[in-house]
């Protein structure tokens, strides 16, 4: 379908993308690599007056590092993300989650900062960015600041960016070494979203589990921290049956949907299978 | 090799039985075609259709006002506008002679029964303007309560769909063999019986999901119309539009240019052909209107959708006695084109292969308030194959028997051809021995069986399953006396013509309309052998009424066992008329010439050779003709056969069942299909792919849902789950090969084969693992969730949650933004 008219910028840098959100009018939309926001356009469920489109904003692409984080520019896309040397040594977890996001098509549009920006519950990389205690670095007009993955996503495709602000880039703490990882995602065809997805990240220590964190996708209107898991895993002997007591929590303060891939109650069972299988990967089990 | 022997000349190898590829499809791949779409008409205008969001509901007030007056907007007409002229879409299968049909106007006028229904068209000189005016449109609705549950629709007290009906039923149609004459009493084979198992399956509502959404141009020029539509059947189009419009039929020209599929979807007379026609009348300007993807999964009718009730009678031995089936079949909120049609096709297929001795079918078509359903791949067929693939698989497991064992038992032995069934038809050719048998090896059967044993007594949480479809269909929609005994509105024959052109290349105008299955390159092939022309010398013309005249089309699997037959005996007559020609130039007597090779030549004169292309010239020029012959060697033809044919097969398809997650997955499949002769081995292996496709797809993905307020809610393909080759497994295909003998090619007939018989294989396969865990049925499509629901607590797997995902913001249907009620579950933010 055809979207409603609407007016159209094309910055080339940060600022000037700001000045154009804030000049746009009452409803303006910031547009990245449009696989969400198009449909959504195309289907008249967002009619926005300007769209402010940053595919032109260099600054706002690519991978670097930065002391103890690398940090990933909004408009990289999830293909940039699958082959970045950065991400695959450091937040090997990401990379394994962006490889099951939609198609090649999509992956070569799509882009991590729209993703997140999104906020879709059913979307892959909120939960991942939470797990690793990502930070989201925001840009406004006023200048610049940094926001914990804990507070970024507010409620359903709600997040802690303001009205004219902009999510410029995310840094992510490197884990290397003694840490594992896993995304464990459910769904029922190559292409679709996650049904329900857990995302692992264990520290090891001569055969026990040290901490683990715990990222789920789906389970309410905004990624959730498995916080229960996580108790059950401090310290612990790295065993098939400590996982499986531990992930017998993952449930635990969950409010997942009701829709037709899933009901709530089955949802929520998942949830404890994928936890276990996340976990026990993650953990080299 | 010595000088003196003679040059030999090597007989042309056979394009019969060649794996060609497809000389259609680089254009069709590439798009570098004329879609319907892509026409562009000096001042053409653009429509936009206004849909109900409501299911149910009387139209008390209709504002075009604020629409006229947006920019670029050139007209709008809601059914007022149209109320005198539009008549209603046509039924062609009044089923039974008391059907009840509401009547179908292409713009609703009073009242809307179906969310998605047209209320409004607008015009406008672009199609964005078009678009952006469809909100403008205010259209007052006086709710009226849904009935959307088959089941509900028929108990007494029940909401009517239509009010100026009595009830909600269309018709009842009733085949019962012992007052046919075909079979034995049921009702006492029934009570006679030792064994009797009573199932009720749900053949849940599909759609058809063609990769081209519908379009149509309407051209008017004076008083003579040309259409193009992405159509499957131009000239039933044609036809049926002259007789609801009143544009005579010698006015009208349709065209169905390249079309990217349609599945039976595109088996129609449209409210929206019908509706451009209208506009382009009124306005006396080209018109079109091509449609989202939104519009086409509410719209564009939906397939299936039945609840049967199944009875099968046997002795304790497993030799079956009985089978009742009654069937309630939804039609949505109309009847169009074929719709009571469709399961009244499969009266004729619940008996499969097996020698029932009884058999009573009883089908009441009922009304509720979603789009229409009509024809489907496979359209009856794959709801009666499913019955009795399902049920035997029950009966095996009520008598303690091997469900092959059982099958064997009772199916048609291949010394039995032709066998007529207890339904009365008459079986052609087949073995289903040697298809099973070749079909076990090659999914190697022993093997799995035995992983099978080896995880069950692990108690793996992965538990693997084996299913069969030992399955026969119908093809090639011919008969022309047999649809006329059936009711159905139109013939079953089709036409070919074969011009040769003076350089000796060959037109072939076929009436039967690809829209993706390569008549093009099976008919090049065909008129390459047998007129002895080079492949690459043949044009085949189509879809074109203009272009060719007569014909039937392309739907239930006849194109070339009727089509192809057709253009087979028109090459006959070619070669006859050259004969004589040739006899004449070669100044020989007719019955002294051999043809062959696309030469002919006088027997035991070498070097006379006159090639056919030669003649073609020759016919051209017409200086030197046989006396008393028109100088033409063209020739027509039109075939009629005096039976169906029936291809068979059996599909092995062996599932994992992850009992902890519920989730499926196909290990392994393999099908040996017997297709009759093959035209082509590449293009029927790409038809059975894609039938299996579609069959896997009913089984464990596809689902029209609609929720409490009769909203689509699976309205996007986030929602509607299409599998792509990503989720499907390897298939391992073989053939057998019997002849038909009612057509010249041998040909059975594919295009539905794969669709027809797989899901029932799949569901028994998911079944087989799990049944030592309690269960007896899940309901399709097989998700995860009814898997997992039916092992741990019982029963079918339920029903599903309607609310659509919250991706993309639960959109859902675009019309239904806004009008939800208490009761809907749009999902998502609204
Ligand atoms: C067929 C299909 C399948 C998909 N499957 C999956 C899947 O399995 N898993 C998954 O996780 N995702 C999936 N997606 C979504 C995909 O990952 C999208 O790319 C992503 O959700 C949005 O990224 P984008 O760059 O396209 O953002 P856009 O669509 O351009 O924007 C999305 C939203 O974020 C806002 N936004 C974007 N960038 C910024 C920014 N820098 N600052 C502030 N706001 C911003 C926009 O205004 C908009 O509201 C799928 C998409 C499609 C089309």
């Amino acid at each position: 379908m055809i979207p409603a008219p609407f007016a159209y910028a094309r910055p080339t840098t940060v600022d000037e993308a700001l000045e154009a959100v804030a000049s746009g009018g009452e409803d303006v939309k910031i547009l990245a690599g449009g696989q969400s926001l198009i449909p959504v356009m195309r289907l008249r469920l967002a009619a926005p007056e300007t769209v402010v489109d940053l595919t032109r904003v260099a600054e706002l692409r690519g991978v670097r590092e930065e002391e103890d984080a690398i940090v990933i520019g909004a408009m990289t896309t999830h293909s940039d993300v699958l082959s970045d040397p950065l991400i695959a040594r450091y937040a090997p977890l990401i990379a394994e989650a962006t490889g099951t996001v939609a198609d090649r098509q999509v992956r070569h549009r799509g882009t991590f900062g729209g993703a997140l920006a999104h906020a879709d519950p059913a979307g892959d990389l909120p939960a991942v960015a939470l797990a690793l205690d990502a930070e989201f670095v925001i840009a406004g007009l006023q200048g610049r600041r940094t926001v914990p993955a804990t507070e970024f996503f507010v409620d359903y495709l709600t997040t802690a960016l303001e009205e004219g602000e902009l999510l410029v880039e995310v840094r992510v703490p490197k884990l290397g070494g003694t840490w594992g990882m896993r995304y464990e995602k459910f769904n029922r065809v190559a292409q679709a979203w996650s049904i329900v997805a857990v995302a692992a990240v264990v520290r090891r220590e001569e055969g026990r589990i040290a901490e683990a964190r715990i990222g789920l996708t789906n389970m309410g209107p905004t990624p959730l921290r498995a916080h229960a898991v996580e108790a059950a895993l401090v310290d612990v002997e790295a065993t098939g049956e400590a996982v499986a007591a531990a992930a017998e929590h993952a449930a635990e303060g969950t409010s997942p949907s009701s829709d037709l891939n899933a009901q709530a109650d089955y949802r929520q069972h998942l949830a404890t299978v994928l936890t276990r299988r996340a976990v026990t990967v993650a953990a080299g089990l | 090799m010595t000088l003196a022997e003679e040059p030999t000349t090597a007989t042309p190898e056979k394009e019969i039985g060649k794996a060609r590829r497809r000389k259609e499809d680089a254009r069709l791949i590439t798009g570098r075609t004329t879609w319907t779409d892509n026409m562009v008409l000096p001042g053409m205008l653009h429509l936009a259709v206004v849909r109900s969001p409501v299911a149910h509901a009387k139209i008390t007030n209709v504002d075009l006002s604020a629409a006229r007056e947006a920019p670029g907007v050139v007209a709008v007409f809601s059914g007022q506008d149209f109320k005198e002229e539009q008549g209603s879409i046509p039924c062609a299968w009044p089923v039974t002679p008391d059907m009840v049909n509401p009547g179908h106007p292409s713009v609703a006028v009073d009242e809307v029964n179906h969310v998605g229904e047209a209320v409004a068209v607008i015009v406008g000189r672009t199609k964005s303007a078009a678009q952006d005016a469809v909100e403008l449109v205010d259209v007052d609705y006086d709710l009226l309560p849904p009935v959307l549950d088959m089941e509900q629709a028929v108990a007494q007290g029940t909401g009517l769909c239509h009010d100026h009906l009595e009830s909600n039923e269309s018709f009842t149609f009733v085949f019962d063999a012992g007052d046919a004459g075909t079979g034995v009493d049921t009702e006492q084979a029934f009570a006679d019986a030792d064994v009797v198992v009573s199932r009720r399956f749900v053949q849940q509502r599909l759609i058809p999901a063609f990769m081209e959404p519908r379009s149509v141009v309407v051209q008017p020029q004076g008083d003579n119309y040309t259409l193009w539509s992405s159509t499957q059947v131009p000239h039933i189009l044609r036809v049926m539009l002259a007789m609801v419009t009143g544009v005579p039929e010698h006015k009208l020209r349709v065209v169905a240019p390249d079309v990217g599929g349609g599945f039976g979807g595109k088996l129609q007379v449209t409210p929206e052909e019908v509706l451009s026609l209208l506009v382009a009348r009124r306005l006396g300007k080209p018109v079109k209107w091509t449609e989202t993807r939104s519009e086409s999964l509410m719209s564009a009718h939906h397939g299936r959708d039945q609840i049967q009730y199944i009875d099968i009678a046997a002795d304790r031995e497993g030799n079956v006695k009985g089978l009742r089936c009654r069937i309630l079949a939804d039609m949505g909120a109309y009847l169009r084109l074929v719709t009571p049609g469709v399961p009244v096709l499969g009266a004729f297929m619940f008996t499969g292969i097996y020698k029932f001795p009884a058999y009573r079918f009883e089908c009441r078509g009922i009304f509720t308030n979603k789009v229409p359903t009509d024809a489907y791949r496979g359209a009856g067929r794959p709801e009666a194959t499913f019955a009795v693939e399902r049920i035997m698989d029950e009966l095996a497991v009520e008598l303690g028997m091997d469900p092959l064992e059982l099958r064997r038992k009772n199916w048609i032995n291949a010394e039995e051809f032709p066998f007529t069934t207890v339904a009365g038809l008459e079986y052609d050719s087949g073995d289903y021995e040697t298809a099973t048998r070749q079909a076990l090896e090659l999914i190697g059967y022993a093997e799995l069986r035995e992983e099978q044993r080896r995880r069950r007594e692990s108690g793996d949480p992965v538990q693997l399953g084996i299913g069969f479809s030992t399955f026969t269909e119908m093809c090639g929609l011919a008969p022309s006396r047999v649809l006329g005994s059936l009711s159905y509105g139109a013939g079953g024959w089709e036409n070919a013509s074969i011009r040769m052109l003076p350089t000796g290349k060959v037109e072939v105008v076929t009436g039967s309309t690809p829209h993706g299955q390569g008549h093009e390159t099976a008919w090049s092939q065909l008129v390459a052998d047998s007129l002895g022309v080079p492949f690459e010398d043949v044009e085949v013309l189509h879809g074109d009424t203009s272009v060719s005249p007569r014909g039937l089309d392309t739907y239930g699997s006849r194109s070339l066992v009727v089509g192809g037959a057709a253009v087979m005996k028109a090459a006959d007559k070619v070669v006859a008329k050259a004969r004589r020609v040739a006899a004449h130039m070669l100044e020989a007597d007719e019955d002294d010439l051999e043809f062959s090779g696309g030469t002919f030549s006088v027997r035991g004169t070498p070097g006379t050779g006159l090639s056919i292309q030669e003649i073609a010239l020759a016919t051209f020029a017409a200086h030197n003709f046989p006396e008393g012959m028109e100088p033409s060697i063209d020739a027509e033809a039109t075939f009629d056969p005096v039976n169906f044919s029936f291809p068979h097969g059996t599909h092995i398809c062996a599932m994992e069942v992850d009992t902890e997650t519920g989730m499926v997955k196909i290990r392994k499949y393999a099908s040996v299909d017997d297709v009759g002769v093959v035209v082509n081995p590449l293009i029927v292996e790409g038809q059975v792919h894609g039938g299996l496709a579609q069959g896997i797809a009913q089984a464990l993905y596809e689902e029209a849902v609609y929720d409490a307020d009769g909203n689509l809610t699976t309205g996007t393909f986030v929602d509607y789950l299409v599998p792509s080759a990503a989720d499907l497994p390897h298939f391992d295909t073989g053939n057998t090969v019997h002849a038909a003998p009612g057509n010249p090619i041998g040909a059975k007939g594919v295009g539905e084969a794969g669709c027809i018989a797989s899901t029932p294989a799949v569901v028994n396969a998911a079944l087989d693992a799990v049944r030592h865990l309690g269960v007896s049925d899940i309901l399709m499509p097989l998700t995860p969730e009814r898997v997992w629901r039916a092992i741990h607590q019982g029963g079918d797997g339920g029903g599903r949650a309607t609310a659509g995902t919250v991706a993309w913001g639960g959109a859902s249907t675009e019309t239904t933004t806004g009008v939800s009620t208490d009761e809907s579950s749009l999902g998502g933010d609204r």
